[in-house]
């Protein structure tokens, strides 16, 4: 969310999914798989298309299902989308299509912005992005003149080693359009797993506190060292690549883990799991075994969601109540109550007493207190409490007890200010193919499954449905390759190898593999590249360099 | 809107001018019986149990598709209403499997409320019943005709709410049925298994397979949660006996999905439920992870953490949290990172 917070001040879907299916009249969807990753936003989406005639732009590499609903789909080259966005902008500008009073009152930076696009003709974009002049043409034409326009992005934008400056780009866009702090616009990152939103919101990054409060901020640092009686330092800590690779040399320790699979779902798993088995003292709090609990030395066993009291916060910040079904199986316990006694054990070691600030103590009797207190030291959530969230649930920010909560950010003004229109420019991804790997590698995910497959893959009828990973290919590149559908392939990186049925279908372009990330059997993390964006810290997900042969 | 007068069953009633009778009537807590409309889906006036006096019409009219219009006098419940739903009643019925001791659905279906209120315990009419067979080649829906009533409510479900239009009326008059073309199975077809056609079906002809035989709605109750899956943050109940989840249904009045779901969020709860669930602590000794009590493991925790940062600096630990656990989890997680070992090496896996 780094790129949003540079551009507007602050980095969440800014509008909310009722208004954006209901008042948007043109969507500008870029890579996002939204009716398979985000299924009830991709229905709303089909709705304001087919019932009110909504224009809806897909710029995919691959051939999404949305795209079967779209008036345009531009196929860009995995790793493009800058080229591809400053060539739309150019273009809006060269045309005249821009939002000229948007711009003049609430941004700075366009003659910037204006120099950096020139460079971006239609000849150049369709060169790097392999988009024909034509489609920019006619998607500008459509965005320029259709108001109010909602631009959508998830993983596909931001799992690039420039997913920092992809998002400014997304942003640059939308503010060029005048499609910012109204209802039916904004800039919309759909996140991926159904509490991203909150675990950023309450401070599990190495640079924020809860809040996004900084952590480079002294003030911040001291108003937590008061609240709490100790705190961290000034300087951000290392982030999950960083940190396993820190496991795996031996200067990290001890590494704690709550309810992920970094063995399954980080990027170059070989060397991800050579790390976890480096890690001297790995803790693993989880539900099932996974691929990571077989390095731990401990493993906490905790709750499914509907065994425990909480909040969950949407895409749309929308913090919700969770509540609890039954007791969890055996002895495995709620996850805060297994956190609150390390608190305890771990503070009683090291000396420090449970009183000496007001929220030392990690004495709680239920979840609601843990809320209570994070909501005096959280502003964002600042006027939340248990009996407010009933029903509706309240959207942040929401700052004091009478504040209804926000449904679109940034209206009227940014929370900076003006808004920065940015000039960035476009870089190839960090490994590109070459005569040895050939062909672009990206991943993604389908409807029936989830992530790194924990969950969905022992949920018998979402496993028959879709019970393995299969390789997408292009007719054009199978033939070539002498590769016939359902056949064996093995697709090699650098990194590694994997073995799954081909899949040869028009849905990837030409010169592009795809497979999903679910598949402990074919896992497609074993090829992925762990170059990380330099900003935001995001590993390279979507675009590496593999080789395809029949195996 | 311009608002309309109007009177229901002697009330007076202000409403906007493009409602039409039964929203009137549900606005003043005035109960129609339906079963083709629902407030999520177009109303197409198919089943005429909904019928009406209005003044001046000739004969009765469907509430759910008549609009109102200024000075309009309704009765709901007169003698001849309750007569023409009685045999709309008795129509459905003469085609309708009366197994409702079996049934998933008994307990939570309009028919057999409906029957119940008008007291028909079976139809007066001898007529041909339908002989469909179960039609269940999927892991999550069962479909039986002989139940179905021709409401069309799935049919709009699927056209209306998720858009892939996977369902419609196959052949006609007394053969007409629901199917998906050429009748096959949803397997086949481009259908996504969001289930809302089971969330819309008033009767028991659409139900959630894995839910058959674990309880009926008078057993259960409900859990308002929210979805363990996507961003989308889908608000669900659960469907509760004996401390298992019975099934999913759509809670209409979620702000974020208002009752929509997906496959994962109506089917995709049972992995909860897995033999595999982790259910005691384990601690590694000689290379096994072996079961421990719960103050073995957590002092073993606490002992290497709290040591490893004597020895080494609070930046010898790292923690990652979860966008799958709550905000107060997450809270907890940096609190015990930064407030407790003094570190800011904290993260979680949403950079993936
Ligand atoms: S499950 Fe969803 S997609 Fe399938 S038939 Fe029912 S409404 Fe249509
Ligand atoms: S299957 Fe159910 S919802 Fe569909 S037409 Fe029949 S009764 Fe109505
Ligand atoms: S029901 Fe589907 S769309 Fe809704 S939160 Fe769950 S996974 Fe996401
Ligand atoms: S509910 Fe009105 S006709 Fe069916």
């Amino acid at each position: 969310m780094t790129g949003l917070v540079t551009t507007f001040g602050s980095g969440a879907m800014t509008n909310s999914i009722d208004d954006i299916a209901d008042d948007a009249n043109a969507y500008f969807i870029i890579g996002s798989n939204t009716t398979e990753n985000h299924p009830v936003i991709g229905m709303r989406l089909r709705q304001a298309v087919k019932q009110r005639g909504a224009k809806l732009i897909v710029a995919d590499p691959r051939r999404i299902p949305i795209t079967d609903y779209a008036v345009l789909h531009l196929r860009h080259r995995p790793g493009t989308d800058i080229a591809l966005l400053n060539g739309l902008m150019n273009e809006l500008i060269e045309q005249d299509l821009y939002d000229k009073t948007f711009v003049a009152e609430r941004t700075e930076g366009f003659e910037a912005l204006k120099a950096k696009v020139a460079e971006y003709p239609l000849t150049r974009v369709e060169e790097i992005t392999g988009v024909p002049a034509a489609k920019i043409k006619e998607a500008a034409q459509i965005l320029g003149t259709t108001h109010p326009g909602a631009l959508i992005y998830a993983m596909g934008i931001t799992q690039h080693t420039t997913g920092h400056q992809n998002v400014i780009d997304c942003a640059n866009l939308q503010m060029l359009l005048g499609n910012m702090g109204v209802a039916g616009g904004g800039v919309n990152p759909l996140r991926g797993q159904n509490n991203v939103q909150g675990a950023c919101d309450m401070g599990c990054l190495v640079n924020f506190y809860p809040g996004y409060q900084k952590v480079m901020d002294e003030a911040a640092r001291a108003k937590f060292e008061k609240a709490w009686g100790k705190t961290a330092d000034l300087k951000p800590g290392l982030t999950v690549v960083e940190l396993l690779h820190a496991a795996g040399r031996g200067e990290v320790k001890g590494l704690f883990v709550l309810g992920e699979n970094p063995a399954m779902t980080d990027p170059d798993q070989n060397h991800a799991r050579h790390c976890l088995e480096e890690t001297e003292f790995l803790v693993v709090q989880e539900i099932f075994p996974s691929e990571t609990t077989q390095y731990a030395a401990v493993v906490l066993p905790s709750s499914s969601f509907a065994e425990k009291e909480g909040t969950f916060t949407n895409t749309e910040r929308r913090v919700q109540r969770v509540r609890k079904a039954f007791n969890s199986p055996g002895q495995a316990r709620v996850d805060w109550w297994i956190l609150a006694e390390l608190g305890k054990r771990i503070q009683q070691r090291l000396g420090m007493a449970p009183d000496a600030a007001p929220y030392a103590s990690f004495d709680y009797q239920k979840p609601e207190q843990i809320f209570d207190e994070l909501a005096v030291l959280t502003p964002l959530y600042g006027g939340m409490s248990y009996e407010r969230l009933e029903g509706n649930g309240l959207q942040w920010p929401c700052p004091t007890a009478d504040h209804p909560g926000t449904r679109f950010l940034h209206k009227g003004k940014f929370s900076r200010g003006l808004g920065a229109l940015t000039p960035v420019d476009w870089l190839p991804p960090a490994e590109v193919p070459d005569a040895e790997y050939p062909l672009l590698f990206t991943t993604g995910r389908v409807l029936y499954h989830f992530h790194g497959g924990t969950m969905s893959r022992r949920s018998p009828g979402l496993d028959e449905i879709v019970p393995e990973a299969l390789v997408e290919i292009n007719p054009v590149d199978a033939r070539a390759l002498h590769i016939e559908d359902g056949q064996l392939v093995k697709v090699t990186s650098r990194r590694g190898t994997v073995t799954a049925k081909a899949e040869v279908v028009d849905r990837p372009d030409i010169g592009v593999i795809f497979m999903t990330f679910h598949f402990h059997e074919a896992a497609a993390n074993l090829l992925t590249n762990a170059a990380l964006d330099p900003v935001a810290k995001i590993p390279e997900f979507k675009a590496c360099a593999v080789k395809v042969e029949p195996a | 809107m311009a608002d309309v007068h109007i009177t229901i069953d002697g009330q007076s009633l202000t409403v906007p001018s493009n409602y039409t009778v039964l929203q009137a009537a549900e606005s003043a807590g005035i109960n129609v019986p339906t079963l083709c409309a629902h407030p999520s889906l177009k109303p197409i006036g198919a089943c005429r149990i909904c019928l009406v006096e209005i003044e001046k019409q000739r004969v009765l009219q469907p509430c759910c598709t008549f609009p109102v219009s200024e000075g309009m006098v309704v009765r709901t419940n007169t003698p001849k209403v309750r007569e023409a739903r009685r045999f709309v009643l008795d129509l459905l019925l003469s085609d309708h499997p009366l197994d409702c001791m079996t049934c998933q659905k008994a307990g939570d279906c309009t028919l057999q409320d409906l029957a119940y209120e008008y007291g028909i315990k079976e139809s007066t009419f001898a007529g041909l019943q339908h002989d469909w067979p179960l039609q269940d080649a999927n892991p999550f829906i069962t479909r039986d005709y002989n139940k179905c009533i021709l409401c069309r409510r799935c049919v709009r479900a699927c056209e209306e709410i998720n858009g892939v239009a996977a369902i419609g009326p196959l052949n006609r008059g007394f053969d007409t049925k629901i199917g998906t073309a050429y009748d096959g199975e949803l397997q086949d077809s481009p259908c996504e298994f969001c289930g809302m056609c089971i969330a819309l079906c008033p009767t028991g002809a659409l139900q959630p397979k894995a839910s058959i035989g674990k309880g009926r709605a008078w057993e259960t109750h409900k859990v308002t949660t929210i979805c363990p899956y996507c961003g989308v943050g889908c608000t669900l109940d659960l469907n509760v006996k004996d401390n298992r989840v019975v099934q999913v249904t759509s809670n209409w009045e979620g702000p974020s999905n208002h009752g929509w779901t997906c496959v994962k969020g109506r089917f995709g709860w049972d992995y909860i439920e897995n033999e595999e669930r982790l259910t005691t602590p384990l601690i590694r000794k000689d290379g096994e992870l072996v079961p421990a009590t719960w103050d073995e493991a957590l002092d073993l925790v606490a002992d290497k953490f709290a040591g490893y940062a004597k020895e080494f600096g609070p930046n010898a630990l790292g923690f990652l949290s979860s966008a799958k656990c709550s905000n107060e989890e997450n809270y907890l997680v940096q609190k015990l990172g930064r407030g407790v070992i003094g570190t800011n090496n904290i993260d979680h896996c949403a950079r993936l």
